[in-house]
């Protein structure tokens, strides 16, 4: 079945206390080539059946006003995933 | 709403001239502190009146005449905290309710503050706190605004002591949302000797523009008793946090003058 992905980022300006943890971890780990870390959500909507454009809207809509808060948050990507990619 | 007395006794708020008063306290999955604030609204002189989150009932405000959205993890902080209990059928009742010429009094605390701000009735928002721990702790405030309906019995400048525990507790905005804030008065309340939690600008606390709606991360319902409450500078068990709930009744009573 069709999925919908939903990225979301936390704003440039907003501090990431979760990216800033792990970005503190990875030299520990030799993982030295790395100066930033932001953490972000990937949310994967199923849609049963064909996603049409209405559907899509609706994915966009949902992105902006409940699974992102646009004090904090940008939906940075609103996508139907490609089908080779769920055959994988 | 029942509640086993501990120590204080709760016989006397029967006869108080405002018993009459009911203060709305809000339940969602996941809510912890309702015991609590409903505690505080009875310690105060009010009586508390539970409110159930999935309540579509056209009456499901019980003819409150101010409603307290207490602390917790409403649906576990799942998504971002607040972010779903924003949407629960009683909150677009409350919403309305605020933002009514009526004005009802609406008090968000911890988690309660983040679904004002999730609800747009407050705003800004919480991201997790700078140092990336919980924190539980008795936390100095300065009362920056004493005209809203929830701190009309503090002073101004007033300092009080009460519990702060929290993760995701600092208060973000952007830079022209805080100026404004701070030009309009309304930041009502300002973390004091230390920033717990790196809020912008050592943000408590805020209100809304007409002053009924007002939300703070620390805990005002667990300072109402002595022997339960924090220490205060003096090693006095703190009872500051009832001058949130005598408040709101002084702001009842002069409505109702």
């Amino acid at each position: 079945m069709p999925r919908i992905v939903v990225d979301v980022m936390p704003k440039p300006e907003i501090l990431d206390p979760q990216g800033k943890a792990i970005v503190g971890a990875l030299p520990r780990l030799g993982f030295t080539a790395f100066s930033s870390v932001r953490q972000g959500k990937r949310f994967e909507l199923t849609v049963d059946g064909e996603v049409t454009e209405e559907i899509l809207e609706q994915a966009r809509n949902a992105a902006s006003t409940m699974l992102s808060n646009p004090v904090i948050e940008d939906v940075v990507n609103v996508e139907v995933l490609a089908e080779d990619a769920e055959a994988e | 709403m029942s509640e086993t007395p501990l120590i204080a006794d709760l016989g006397a708020p029967e006869n108080a001239p405002l018993s009459d008063a009911k203060i709305g306290v809000v339940t969602f999955p996941g809510t912890l502190d309702d015991r609590d604030a409903a505690r505080a609204v009875r310690l105060a002189g009010a009586t508390p009146v539970p409110l159930w989150h999935a309540d579509t009932d056209p009456a499901a405000l019980r003819g409150v005449d101010a409603v307290v959205i207490p602390g917790g993890f409403s649906y576990g902080d799942y998504l971002r905290a607040g972010a779903i209990a924003r949407f629960a059928p009683l909150m677009a009742k409350i919403v309305d309710a605020a933002n009514s010429i009526d004005k009802l009094p609406v008090l968000g605390i911890c988690n309660g503050f983040q679904i004002l701000t999730e609800a747009h009735l407050l705003p800004g928002s919480m991201v997790k706190n700078d140092h990336l721990k919980f924190i539980c702790r008795d936390q100095t405030l300065r009362v920056e605004n004493n005209h809203t309906a929830w701190t009309n019995e503090y002073r101004e400048g007033q300092e009080i002591t009460i519990v702060l525990k929290n993760q995701d507790g600092q208060y973000v905005a952007d830079e022209k949302t805080l100026d404004a804030l701070e030009a309009e008065g309304r930041v009502a309340f300002r973390y004091v000797g230390w920033n717990p939690n790196g809020s912008r600008r050592g943000i408590a606390g805020i209100t809304n523009t007409a002053g009924n709606v007002v939300g703070l991360m620390p805990h005002p319902e667990h300072a109402v008793e002595p022997g339960f409450g924090p220490l205060d500078a003096n090693g006095t068990y703190s009872t500051d946090g009832l001058g949130f709930f005598a408040s709101v009744l002084s702001t009842l009573v002069g409505e109702s003058k």
